[in-house]
């Protein structure tokens, strides 16, 4: 059976090795400021208690005044998973740090978050549109996005 | 001497039979082998994600059927136990064991079109595929007897499935699953040992175990590359606890083992759907839940192990009728992206085949 690990948890540990890095955590999350999250993920990755190898989602909610990237993470060692988040501000180009070099997997759905809710990833190797078209006008999974035009 | 060459691109699709749908593929070629390739997808796309929000939960249950069409069984059982979860909804037992027989049923035709269309790409035009299609079409017959429909069920419901099953139902399941292995038997007489399939699939575009994980590819393509994880055991959701399976690795990581794979997984779906049919409780199928859901503010992340792997549903709730965000995890799309590396060096002709044993349903790719 897969355990959850607790945000409450581990934001201790984190908050001791990157002060000042966390946002919020809960039992089921844990959110880190963005400017943080690669060095973050490369310690949930790297740390062989944690050992997270796996990332199995991707994918960004428009909570208005803030994008939420939520990323789902799993260790196939240990089988346990992690609700990672981060907030993006700013509605003309919200930028994310790119996590293509630590898992490949990383690679389409950062492109599917940048096509669909137009957050840009720094450090992806090919930033541009996955399912829409180059010419393509808006990010239709914003919520202030219209079909009408 | 040595001849100068010169590269050039070459599109694959978007509308090419060995496509299997409407997906392009540029390649760059040295002569026949390939240099770079670049999957194009979105032909398909129909932005089911954002018409969803606009929909209610009940509504978006056919919405699902959509995705991956030749699973449809298995997209509607992740987004019913997603919604079950937030809404915490229970199901009875009868309902789950109907759930676990038809996601396995499922999961063997969606397997059988795999390896038909697989055979297809190496070259066996016609009429291999014709025998997975006789088989697959007695599974569409028991679908259709249970929801009369053969392709987007809509079968599930929250809280259990739409209809009991038939009087007749459980008779034509055991003489299905009866017959089945020596179907499967047959199969393995025409083609696991066929020459032509060795020759040209053995070592052929080659997954190693590392890039398969960093690449967070699931199910067969995992499995393939030998990694043994499959969700319903890791993490078991409904009642697949219960039954007593085998998990098939292998580990060449070769289009024949993506194959193989999936051979043996379809042996392993008829004991589960064996074991099911002895246990099958008397009872409810159906625990009703609210007309007008309005699951409690939150969000879930529900996944089951679909034919082609990890399928998730993320659901965000804000207590309102209509799903705040609706995102899929589409095991298909995200297999796709190793496919880069697994085609570099090879001739253009194993692209086909390669990009055949990865058995990419592009509803679900581009959703």
């Amino acid at each position: 059976m897969t355990v959850a690990i607790s945000g409450e948890d581990l934001a201790v540990k984190l908050e001791a090795q990157f002060p000042a890095s966390i946002v919020k955590s809960s039992p089921d999350s844990l959110t880190v400021k963005s400017e943080f999250l690669l060095q973050v993920a490369w310690h949930l990755k790297a740390t062989p208690e944690l050992g997270f190898d796996y990332l199995t989602s991707i994918t960004a909610v428009d909570y208005g005044n803030y994008f939420e990237l939520v990323y789902h993470l799993m260790s196939l060692e240990h089988n346990h998973i992690l609700v990672l988040k981060t907030h993006c501000y700013g509605r003309d180009e919200p930028v994310a740090p790119s996590l293509v070099s630590l898992w490949q997997g990383a690679d389409f759905q950062e492109r599917e978050v940048y096509d669909l809710m137009g957050i840009r990833f720094d450090g992806h190797p090919n930033m541009k549109r996955l399912l829409l078209w180059d010419g393509f006008q808006g990010h239709p999974l914003r919520k202030d996005y219209s079909n009408d035009t | 001497m040595t001849l100068k060459t010169e590269h050039f691109a070459l599109n694959l699709g978007p509308v090419h039979p060995s496509t299997h749908g409407v997906f392009r593929l540029i390649a760059t070629l040295d002569g026949e082998v390939i240099v770079d390739i670049e999957p194009v997808v979105g032909y398909l796309h129909r932005g089911i994600e954002k018409l969803a929000e606009g929909r209610t939960y009940k509504e978006n249950i056919p919405f699902t059927d959509r995705l991956d069409y030749l699973a449809a069984m298995s997209n509607n059982l992740v987004y019913a136990m997603a919604v079950e979860k937030l809404a915490e909804i229970p199901v009875p037992e009868r309902a789950e064991y109907l759930r676990v027989i038809m996601a396995e049923l499922q999961r063997i035709a969606s397997h059988l079109v795999g390896i038909g269309a697989f055979i297809q790409d190496l070259g066996a035009f016609g009429t291999p595929i014709l025998y997975m299609w006789r088989e697959r079409e007695k599974i569409l017959d028991l679908f259709d007897m249970v929801c009369g429909q053969r392709l987007h069920y809509n079968y599930m419901r929250f809280g259990g499935v739409s209809h009991d099953i038939p009087d007749e139902f459980l008779p034509a399941l055991a003489k299905f699953v009866d017959r089945m292995p020596g179907f499967i038997d047959e199969y393995d007489q025409l083609l696991s040992e066929n020459e032509i399939v060795l020759v040209r699939s053995k070592g052929v575009g080659i997954l190693p175990k590392d890039l398969a994980i960093n690449a967070s590819t699931s199910g067969p393509v995992l499995r393939a590359s030998g990694v043994k994880w499959d969700i319903r055991r890791a993490d078991p959701y409904s009642i697949y606890n219960r039954f007593e399976f085998d998990i098939p690795i292998c580990t060449g990581g070769d289009s024949y083992d993506r194959y193989w794979i999936r051979m043996k997984e379809m042996r392993q779906s008829i004991r589960i759907i064996k074991q099911a049919m002895e246990q099958l409780p008397k009872g409810k199928v159906l625990n009703k839940a609210p007309l007008r859901l309005r699951p409690p503010a939150g969000e879930v992340y529900t996944r089951i192990e679909s034919p082609r792997g990890e399928l998730g549903f993320y659901l965000v709730s804000d207590n309102s009728e209509r799903p705040y965000r609706f995102h899929i995890r589409a095991p298909a799309l995200i297999n796709l992206t190793a496919l880069r590396q697994m085609l570099i060096g090879w001739k253009l002709a194993d692209a086909i085949i390669v990009f055949g044993s990865i058995d990419i349903v592009l509803g679900e790719v581009d959703r």
